[in-house]
């Protein structure tokens, strides 16, 4: 750039500037048509749903009940952990299904087909009822308990979730481990690193470019299934709006409410996985994509720059 | 067994060599890639290894830090098996941590680069340092800083790579290379996938680390840079040594027929 500038310089006048191109942009008759027929199509399903036999003045009303409330951490509770357990078993299968010991990747593989193969309802229900193959749980020195006391309705579901989420986290972390060059691991192995090491530092690393997003897509879709739980006696979100619903006589609403709820946690997840992704991108493009709000300073300071001009 | 091998093949030579094959064949499924290599790298000097693509010349070189395995032959580094330890006879394979701390004395520098992303310039020189040898971050920064200056790119530290051109990158992955203190440096077609006028800088860097007396082993298409700095050079074809010498002598007067003709090609 500079060295461009420079000759042009050295040149003496530069050449003269020809006129900007003062044209008639193309209209795009078709943008406003689309428009204005989705609006009509929105108000027609805003008004049919407001004529509707339904209270809406409960939602509001429920909308921050402590039940909800609790209902609301519970689901969030449940998520974040069974995503820690789903990540970490994740990576960990990945790692086990991509090793050379014939062992640990068909431990991995068979693990992967019953949990991925299996619907989690029916899961969580095996779970629930495992004491009928166990009566006690026996961890000789430590623990001792009859299996009905030790698989509270919250373990049943953490475990419930969490494994059933592992199997897809492990197809997933291998697709993003099998997405580093192969280059890397040779210079990493080359530079005296150990297998570990070279996973921990080099590899991993890249690979959670490509694991991040459908990441940030099981966590939303975990948010979700939470709701399940329900089945298996443990009171989240959705059970305390159906509560609510069958002793205030507003069941419908309670799950609009629900709907709502559910919506503004996933909106907030979408918002934290941007800027994950964003971290891990760091390398891999010249620059890092501006964040939201950087995007908006720089729109600001160009605008008060133009007025400084003008 | 091999020590003593060593040893008394050393008495005769004056000192150990940095590298000896002996009859090197590797095979890659029914494709015989190496039929059987004999050579010897002394400390200090520049090999060269030229040939066409497709002669073995890279497969050898992975073989010396032992990311290839051989099929046959054997194969010494600074007098010690590469990959095996011989015993009463018998050869053993030796664990994946003994193979790594072999290799920590090795550089490699690879065709195209192979840089660590998501590291800046300065932390991939630091990585094997603090991860590998266990130096200190402060330590290992400084010593970082000072190879990157030796290649000429102090002021490129905070850069990633993606960041850094193509001659930029090779002369970063040399500096995380000497960053190990290696008694033998590999590389492997340092040059091939730069731009013409990358090449030059890259072989700079080469050429002070062979005056400041590095042991070289080179596989190359810069026959300028094998007849300047080279002390010896092999031309490989079809998996075997075709011919070796001075690089003067080969270069400028091939015996061979296949040399003369893929030197006719080349120069």
């Amino acid at each position: 750039m500079t060295d461009t500038e420079k000759t042009a310089g050295d040149q003496g006048t530069p050449p003269a500037r020809p006129e900007a191109i003062k044209a008639i942009p193309v209209r795009h008759y078709g943008r406003y048509v689309s428009a204005v027929v989705a609006i009509a199509i929105l108000v027609a399903i805003i008004n049919a749903f407001s004529q509707g036999k339904i209270n809406w003045h409960a939602v509001p009303e429920y909308f921050f009940d402590h039940r909800i409330m609790t209902g609301v951490s519970k689901t969030l509770l449940l998520t974040v952990l069974s995503m820690l357990i789903g990540i970490v078993g994740g990576v960990l299968l990945a790692v086990m299904r991509l090793s050379k010991n014939p062992v640990t990747s068909s431990i991995a593989w068979f693990y992967i087909w019953f949990f991925r193969g299996t619907p989690v309802l029916v899961q969580l229900f095996l779970w629930f009822n495992l004491g009928l193959v166990f009566e006690y749980i026996n961890l000789m020195p430590f623990y001792k308990d009859y299996w009905s006391n030790f698989m509270t309705p919250l373990l049943t579901a953490l475990l419930g979730l969490g494994l059933n989420e592992a199997a897809y986290m492990a197809e997933i972390c291998r697709a993003g481990l099998l997405a580093v060059d192969e280059g890397q691991t040779e210079a990493a192995q080359a530079l005296g690193m150990s297998h570990g090491r070279t996973l921990r530092r080099v590899v991993i690393p890249q690979a959670m470019r490509v694991i991040v997003p459908p990441t940030g897509n099981e966590v939303i879709n975990m948010l979700k299934t939470t709701s399940l739980v329900a089945a298996v006696q443990y009171p989240e979100l959705f059970r305390y709006a159906q509560d609510i619903g069958q002793n205030s006589g507003a069941p419908v609403e309670m799950y609009f409410l629900a709907a709502a709820w559910y919506l503004i946690m996933t909106s907030v997840l979408s918002v934290g996985q941007y800027y994950i992704e964003r971290y891990y991108a760091r390398g891999s493009s010249r620059s890092l994509p501006p964040t939201p709000w950087q995007k908006v300073r720089a729109h600001l300071t160009t605008f008060s720059s133009r007025k400084v001009m003008a | 067994m091999s020590d003593k091998l060593s040893e008394r093949d050393s008495v005769a030579a004056g000192t150990t060599p940095m590298v000896r094959a002996e009859g090197v064949h590797k095979s890659f499924g029914h494709v015989e890639v190496l039929k059987g290599i004999d050579l010897e790298v002394r400390p200090g000097e520049v090999f060269c290894l030229i040939g066409p693509s497709g002669s073995g010349k890279s497969t050898f070189l992975r073989c010396i830090n032992h990311l290839e395995k051989i099929n046959a032959g054997r194969l010494y580094v600074d007098g010690e098996l590469v990959g095996y330890r011989q015993k009463g006879g018998k050869l053993y394979e030796l664990k994946d941590s003994e193979v790594a701390m072999k290799r920590r004395d090795i550089g490699m520098v690879f065709q195209r680069f192979n840089l660590f992303p998501h590291m800046t310039a300065l932390e991939n020189v630091m990585e094997a340092p603090v991860q590998v040898k266990g130096l200190a971050k402060g330590e290992a920064r400084e010593r970082a800083a000072q190879l990157l200056e030796r290649v000429g790119l102090a002021d490129k530290a905070g850069n990633y790579p993606s960041q850094l051109s193509g001659g930029q990158q090779q002369r970063v992955a040399i500096a995380r290379a000497l960053a190990m203190d290696p008694k033998l440096m590999l590389f492997d077609e340092p040059t091939s996938a730069l731009d013409p006028e990358l090449v030059g800088d890259v072989l700079d860097v080469m050429r002070d680390l062979a005056e400041s007396g590095m042991t070289m082993v080179v596989v190359t298409h810069e026959m300028g840079f094998a007849r300047e700095v080279g002390d010896s050079l092999v031309f490989m074809d079809g998996g075997v040594v075709v011919e070796s010498g001075h690089p003067r002598d080969v270069l400028t007067n091939p015996q061979h027929e296949r040399t003369q003709s893929f030197l006719s090609k080349v120069l």
